[in-house]
């Protein structure tokens, strides 16, 4: 079975069974409708929910109870968040993350995964052994933090944010079998018209493997504008915080100390659960607006991967 | 050996673009090996790893004598297992309705807004549950009001975390884990169903008969994936959503004590022998797994 064939089967799927069914279809179909909006609305409703009271006056976001519209509408929360410099700082080093991430990710699988494409590449079984291997074998938290910090010195930089991540092994399988189902012939020609590896791969591999490098693009970007673990483990610069680690400060209530949300929310002389729900929906919005246009080539990946290699 | 060197020749170029994965691979993920071997060692941080002397087993006789460890392991495989039980039939159950949906624009807008909470990070839903849940502002709790009856406490009340964190679990990966399962649905033979129909099968009789059994390889291999996690917890779940009302209780797993335990108590040879051993135990379950599918049906991982 090749990728072609079962994205096609997956579309084409609309059976026209309805035809033999009886009366009972109909109350079955409305049974499954009723679900399918019930699944939806608890689906939605959490954002919404943070989304009615971060653009509640603060004075007003006490109330509790189903949020259906804001009871007294302001923009308060939103124009002070975007008066610290704290955001911004945020959102400027998880787009440092997220590009270099993603040039550093895209590239490191893209040539690697076309090398192990190749049948007749020297070692080819001892590399992908190598690579299958760390599935299984791992060093853990510490251990890899030692050589982070120890080894690379690679403390309070980006690089120890982004290249602990920046190869995984299911990218390089997929990538990789895609790679091995295109056709021969187009390579073949380019390489007797005189042109090296690298040439035929961005001159002719390239342009024909769009879909699925938009795909992994997709995944990768989405997981290092999500990712803050590695930066809670290696950056103790605040001036080097990205979004995720400035919002799980805001979010996070320690009893013990006083909270980052409640600092914040002297400072701004505003409300902290307005100030919480503006400082999620900041970090959400980019994702949620993006999402419905791009969400089929992520749906196109996860076909792609679920095959076997 | 003339064809080896030959080879490498014709395959100069390959070669050279697969050094950067090999280094990375080498660097971040065989290089911390070297590091396990501080489960045996007495870390001392201003002697590295390769002076610090070694202890034998002292640390995992430390992880024994330990009660945090057995609380937590206990807290780990009950949550684990409370994950998979109703984790896993979830998403099949929600691909099966998808499946029998009919209006084409309502399917797929349903599947896309399933799809959303998978983008988001439990560090922002957790932002979103202390709200949602939370005792005085929250909305659930306003409904219980409502109904004459307490509020609860969801993430700050140790008998209410775990259902909360299954929950919200669930809430999370279910539109798209059902992506595989929909997919597999979708390579079913149109003329099984018609056969079926022939024989006088009912819906729930075809569902039963045809699909379910269509859809068993693609179950199986996600069975066997799922076995591995009985050990290796949600860490980002339950690290953003622990508190100080849980975390000495039920709030606390093998992720986040090992965490705790290393960065937090700087503990470093202590949290190296807890992560082996739970390494350890997960890949030893996907093994048996995968020779128990192997055994039972044709169907294996590898």
């Amino acid at each position: 079975m090749n990728v072609s064939e079962t994205n096609k089967t997956y579309v084409k799927k609309m059976r026209p069974s309805h035809v033999y069914e009886g009366r009972g279809e109909w109350l079955f179909q409305g049974i499954l409708i009723f679900i399918m909006v019930v699944l939806s609305i608890t689906f939605l409703y959490p954002y919404w929910h943070v989304l009615v009271t971060s653009l509640t006056s603060p004075d007003a976001a006490e109330g509790s109870g189903f949020k259906l519209w804001p009871k007294v509408f302001s923009f308060d929360s939103y124009n002070q968040m975007f008066h610290t410099k704290t955001l911004w700082t945020g959102y400027k080093n998880t787009l440092i993350v997220v590009v270099m991430g993603w040039a550093v990710s895209i590239s490191l699988n893209i040539l690697g995964a076309y090398a192990l494409s190749k049948k007749t590449l020297p070692l080819r079984g001892t590399f992908t052994g190598i690579i299958i291997l760390t599935m299984f074998a791992q060093g853990g938290m510490i251990p890899t933090y030692l050589v982070v910090t120890k080894t690379l010195g690679m403390k309070n930089t980006y690089w120890a944010v982004i290249l602990p991540q920046c190869v995984s092994v299911s990218h390089l399988v997929i990538m990789r079998n895609y790679f091995m189902n295109l056709p021969q012939e187009l390579e073949e020609a380019s390489i007797i018209d005189g042109a090296n590896s690298f040439q035929v791969l961005i001159k002719v591999i390239l342009p024909l493997s769009m879909p699925m490098i938009a795909t992994i693009s997709l995944w990768v970007i989405v997981s290092n504008w999500n990712a803050y673990f590695n930066c809670l483990l290696y950056i103790t610069d605040a001036s080097k915080y990205v979004l995720q680690i400035i919002m799980r400060r805001i979010i996070q209530t320690d009893s013990k100390e006083m909270t980052y949300a409640g600092e914040l929310a002297d400072q701004l002389e505003t409300d902290t659960v307005t100030l919480r729900a503006a400082s999620i929906m900041l970090a959400t919005i980019p994702i949620i607006c993006v999402y419905p246009f791009l969400q089929k080539y992520f749906v196109k990946g996860v076909l792609i991967g679920s095959l076997k290699g | 050996m003339r064809q080896f060197l030959l080879r490498v020749r014709q395959h100069k170029l390959h070669l050279i673009m697969i050094l950067p994965v090999l280094a990375q691979f080498i660097i971040f993920k065989y290089l911390p090996l070297y590091g396990v071997t501080l489960a045996f060692k007495d870390y001392r941080i201003l002697e590295g790893i390769s002076s610090s002397p070694w202890v034998g087993l002292f640390n995992f006789q430390r992880l024994f004598s330990s009660p945090d460890f057995f609380r937590v392991f206990k807290n780990t495989i009950i949550l684990a297992s409370l994950n998979f039980v109703f984790g896993f039939p979830a998403p099949i159950i929600l691909a099966l309705m998808i499946n029998e949906l009919r209006g084409k624009v309502f399917k797929r807008v349903t599947q896309t807004i399933s799809y959303l909470p998978h983008f988001v990070s439990w560090v922002i839903l957790a932002g979103i549950f202390m709200e949602v849940l939370s005792p005085s502002r929250g909305p659930i709790n306003a409904a219980l009001k409502a109904l004459g009856m307490n509020p609860i406490f969801f993430l700050g009340n140790p008998d209410w975390f775990r259902p909360t964190l299954v929950v919200t679990n669930i809430w999370k990966g279910l539109g798209w884990g059902s992506i595989v399962y929909l997919a597999a649905l979708g390579g079913i033979n149109e003329e099984l169903y018609d056969a079926a129909r022939v024989d006088g099968c009912g819906r729930f009789q075809r569902i039963y008969h045809v699909t379910l059994p269509g859809i068993l390889p693609v179950v199986i291999i996600m069975l066997i994936l799922a076995s591995g996690n009985l050990v290796s917890d949600n860490f980002d779940q339950v690290f953003n959503l622990q508190n100080d009302g849980v975390i000495n209780n039920v709030g606390d797993v093998l992720g986040t004590f090992i965490y705790r335990s290393g960065l937090k108590s700087l503990d470093y040879s202590f949290s190296t022998t807890l992560e082996l051993f739970r390494n350890l135990i997960s890949l030893a379950l996907v093994m048996s797994t995968n020779k128990i599918s192997k055994l039972v049906g044709e169907y294996g991982l590898w």
